[in-house]
């Protein structure tokens, strides 16, 4: 399956959208369709400043909790509060509506740790096997 | 040196599951399908319409001779011997120290019965049965994994399930709840029986391993104008959870006796003698055992099994089984092992989650239940 272009992503399954010095990110449709249906969202605190692959939150499906890493560093602008009614926004449209949070970035040097859509392509495909 | 891998068996119906695009996990030494669609979804099929389950990883034993009433008698809990022909009851093996070694159904068919044991303690029950088997008018034999069961369950299952019935079958819309009856299903030898596990009416439908595949396809292409859908065990036990029904290895388990886990009626102390009763004669005189109860959470953070629970500020107990419940709000609920000093309808409780505490309370069982 082919990643949206103009993304970037890590190998937990996050992808960043990166505008001017402002990232969104979200988690991949590989792995909310992993998850399953996703039933709550946690998610670091407007302010918060947030450190490249560190852990910063969770996902719980109706099966399991998984942790968040963030992509990339920085502080936190924004969180979708649409998700702490309606968590299956992630199910439904990982890569719009189901977006997690935002963040100014501090160092956009870091973006270079990061997939491309085809190297994401690459890394899931091989999970597969 | 690495251990191998246990090999995973398939049932019957596996080409059908990887067919249906189903979620396969390891599950007491099969390979089974946790979902299809989606967990919220299959649960609502089974609650609204009807779902159909492969529940052919279950141990089916069979028990042939005069004895085998008596001899049942004396290493389960629930009495067998009133048992009547083509009755179906829930019961408990104890080992000496009162806890669970299985929970199980009995079927009482014309000239045999048949034992269903969970999946993950076949191995255990078949060595168990074995061991206190020595009266030559008890013979066993089992047939886990060549018998298929599958199960269809919902408020649609009778109009599904019933036309396709034969022989003795036949009238099985009528059939009362946990009574079976020995005939056909489509044309399949099959015993149809008014049990499940999800808190909805339904069948259970025993067949040889070589039908089931087609049976499959048959019920769910009869139950497409119902809505029927293909329902995996994570479906299976968020329904049964709400329904308030034990599953083995959460609610009951080697240390967790019936009166521990809840299934006190189950538990007939007028039997002259089975295995375990001492040892819960002793429980019950004490009353002082951890119990299971029901809990609802506060806000919308899901508890997990493990969960440390508090009362009053001290750590009490733990969470032993936990979802999301659709049929009760979309709340979190769950069930947790308690003293007797926290069970109350209405104690407030803790639990915590990642570091911090969440508000609970404790509820009566079951969440759900179906009108009749």
């Amino acid at each position: 399956m082919a990643q949206p272009e103009g993304l970037l992503f890590s190998k937990e399954h996050e992808w960043l959208k990166i505008d001017g010095d402002v990232g969104t990110i979200g988690i991949t449709d590989y792995a909310q369709n992993s998850l399953g249906d996703i039933v709550y969202v946690e998610l670091p605190r407007v302010g918060h400043e947030i450190k490249q692959f560190s852990s910063i939150g969770v996902v719980e499906s109706v099966k399991a909790v998984s942790d968040l890493f963030t992509p990339i560093s920085g502080e936190v602008i924004e969180v979708n509060g649409g998700l702490e009614t309606d968590p299956a926004l992630v199910n439904r449209d990982a890569f719009g509506a189901g977006w997690l949070y935002k963040v100014r970035i501090k160092g956009l040097n870091e973006k270079s740790a990061l997939l491309s859509p085809s190297d994401y392509d690459a890394l899931i495909a091989e999970a597969a096997h | 040196m690495t251990a191998t891998p246990e090999t995973l068996r398939r049932t019957a119906l596996y080409d059908e599951h990887v067919a249906l695009g189903a979620r396969l996990v390891p599950f007491g030494g099969f390979e089974m399908p946790v979902q299809y669609a989606g967990i919220l979804k299959e649960h609502d099929a089974v609650r609204q319409r009807a779902g159909i389950f492969d529940l052919s990883h279950m141990a089916q034993f069979e028990l042939v001779g005069e004895g085998v009433a008596d001899w049942a008698d004396s290493l389960t809990t629930n009495a067998v011997g009133t048992m009547k022909p083509y009755q179906a009851r829930y019961n408990l093996f104890c080992n000496e120290r009162g806890g669970t070694h299985d929970d199980v159904l009995f079927y009482r068919l014309a000239n045999r019965w048949l034992l269903v044991a969970n999946a993950s303690n076949a191995a255990k029950m078949w060595a168990h049965l074995k061991a206190h088997n020595e009266r030559p008018d008890v013979r066993l034999e089992s047939r886990h994994g060549q018998a298929a069961l599958i199960a269809v369950q919902g408020p649609k299952a009778v109009e599904i399930v019933a036309p396709l019935c034969g022989g003795a079958a036949s009238s099985a819309a009528e059939l009362k709840y946990y009574f079976c009856a020995e005939g056909s299903v489509d044309g399949t030898p099959a015993v149809v029986a008014r049990t499940g596990y999800t808190g909805e009416d339904g069948f259970e439908l025993f067949v040889d391993g070589a039908e089931a595949a087609r049976l499959w396809r048959r019920l769910l292409e009869v139950g497409k104008s119902y809505g029927l859908e293909p329902a995996g065990l994570g479906a299976r036990d968020m329904l049964r959870l709400e329904a308030g029904m034990p599953l083995y290895g959460f609610e009951l388990d080697e240390e967790l006796s019936p009166l521990a886990g809840g299934q006190q009626w189950a538990v007939k102390m007028n039997k002259p003698a089975f295995v375990g009763k001492e040892a819960l004669a002793a429980q019950l005189a004490a009353d002082d055992y951890h119990r299971i109860a029901g809990f609802v959470l506060e806000g919308r953070v899901p508890a997990r099994t493990g969960y440390p629970v508090f009362s009053g500020g001290e750590r009490v107990g733990e969470v032993r089984s936990a979802s999301i419940a659709p049929s009760y709000g979309n709340r979190n609920i769950g069930t947790a092992l308690l003293p007797k000093t926290a069970i109350a309808v209405g104690t407030p409780l803790e639990i915590e989650i990642r570091g911090a505490r969440h508000v609970a309370q404790v509820v009566s069982l079951p969440f759900y239940k179906r009108e009749r």
